[in-house]
């Protein structure tokens, strides 16, 4: 059975495209045969996070309009073999983008892929709308800072009561809350809200925190999604998330608290 | 330093993370309470008539009846409250 994942926030510039990037990237890499489409039609930017942008030819929007296959637009990622993207359209606006168009294209989707991981654009117009109606489980990407908090709940009231799954009155669509940009040594300040705050606030289960670092800004840089990056602790608390959406939930939820810098470390004078 | 100092002594300012989550629950729950049970578009129009319907009976005014949709659970709760005027004016 494949199922259809949904990156959403509500709020902008929180770590969608990053997410949606890494995410789908760790899927392919533990053996998933997986698509990541862009639904920001008029605004694509998962092209340039994926490294990818050279080579995009044709989009979703001429593929829901029949122009061209499937096969023509899905483009093979550099850097994982199971992995597709489907460009968002940079040209035409987000009207083009209607729900029995998408609706044909995941259907003809989930015939070869096992992961479609739909990466939304911001905001809660028809474009998130369309990203988001048709999931089975949804990363709800949050910051630890009060408008992202309060945007995510909001998606997740749109989730519970407007998704295909709502509307057709089927279990209800599986949601994760993803914390990014968290810096333990602020919350231990006291300067920001908590996992534990988030959670409770929010009310849905955990799959991972993502640090902030500077790493994710090198990763965007070179269009290399930042799980590929060596010993960053984004790639590996994006590992983690991956590993726990497959199932292995004894993870252990790392990079939450402050770490201490070991007497030999500080005398070496490491990062 | 010295203002880090003179606020750790004072020990009274509140974190700004515990301001940020108090606020949060507070304009949640509102938020979420309208989202569950928005108030249908008939209620003014019903309390209106049910006005009409009243007065031919009894002598009140228009801030003694009170139409509320509320959701208790699985149910809503559609409550009318009339606040009856005294015995006096009722006989007259």
């Amino acid at each position: 059975m494949s199922k259809v994942i949904v990156v959403t926030s509500g709020k902008g510039g929180v770590g969608k495209t990053t997410t949606s990037a890494s995410f789908s990237s760790g899927l392919a890499l533990r053996g998933n045969k997986t698509v990541v489409i862009d639904f920001d039609v008029g605004l694509r930017n998962l092209d340039l996070i994926m490294g990818c942008e050279r080579r995009v030819v044709y989009d979703i929007i001429n593929v829901i309009n029949g122009e061209v296959t499937l096969k023509q637009a899905l483009i093979k990622d550099k850097n994982c073999d199971n992995l597709y993207i489907l460009p968002a359209s940079q040209t035409r606006d987000k009207d083009a983008l209607n729900l029995e168009g998408v609706e044909r294209i995941l259907n003809e989707l989930k015939e070869s892929f096992d992961c479609i991981v739909c990466d939304s654009p911001a905001g809660i117009e028809s474009g998130a709308f369309t990203a988001m109606y048709f999931a089975d489980e949804a990363l709800v990407v949050t910051n630890p800072e009060v408008s992202s908090v309060r945007d995510s709940d909001r998606i997740l009231g749109i989730l519970a009561a407007k998704s295909k799954r709502a509307v057709d009155g089927l279990d209800p669509v599986k949601e994760h809350l993803l914390i990014t940009r968290y810096d333990p040594k602020r919350v231990e300040a006291g300067e920001m809200l908590s996992v534990t705050d988030i959670q409770e606030i929010l009310r849905i289960p955990l799959i991972g925190v993502i640090p902030e670092s500077e790493s994710v800004l090198q990763a965007s840089n070179a269009g290399t999604p930042a799980i590929h990056l060596d010993k960053s602790d984004v790639a590996e608390a994006y590992r983690d998330v991956v590993g726990r959406f497959m199932g292995d939930e004894r993870l252990p939820m790392r990079f939450v608290t402050v770490e201490k810098k070991s007497f030999l470390k500080r005398l070496l004078g490491g990062r | 330093m010295i203002a880090g100092l003179i606020s750790y002594l004072r020990g009274n300012e509140k974190k700004t993370a515990i301001v940020a989550k108090e606020r949060l629950q507070i304009i949640l729950a509102h938020e979420r309470a309208g989202r569950n049970a928005p108030t249908p578009d008939y209620l003014p129009a019903l309390q209106e008539e049910l006005m009409v319907v009243i007065a031919k009976y009894i002598h009140i005014d228009r801030e003694s009846i009170n139409v509320q949709l509320e959701k208790h659970g699985e149910y809503d709760v559609l409550e009318l409250n009339i606040t009856l005027p005294d015995k006096m004016r009722l006989n007259r």
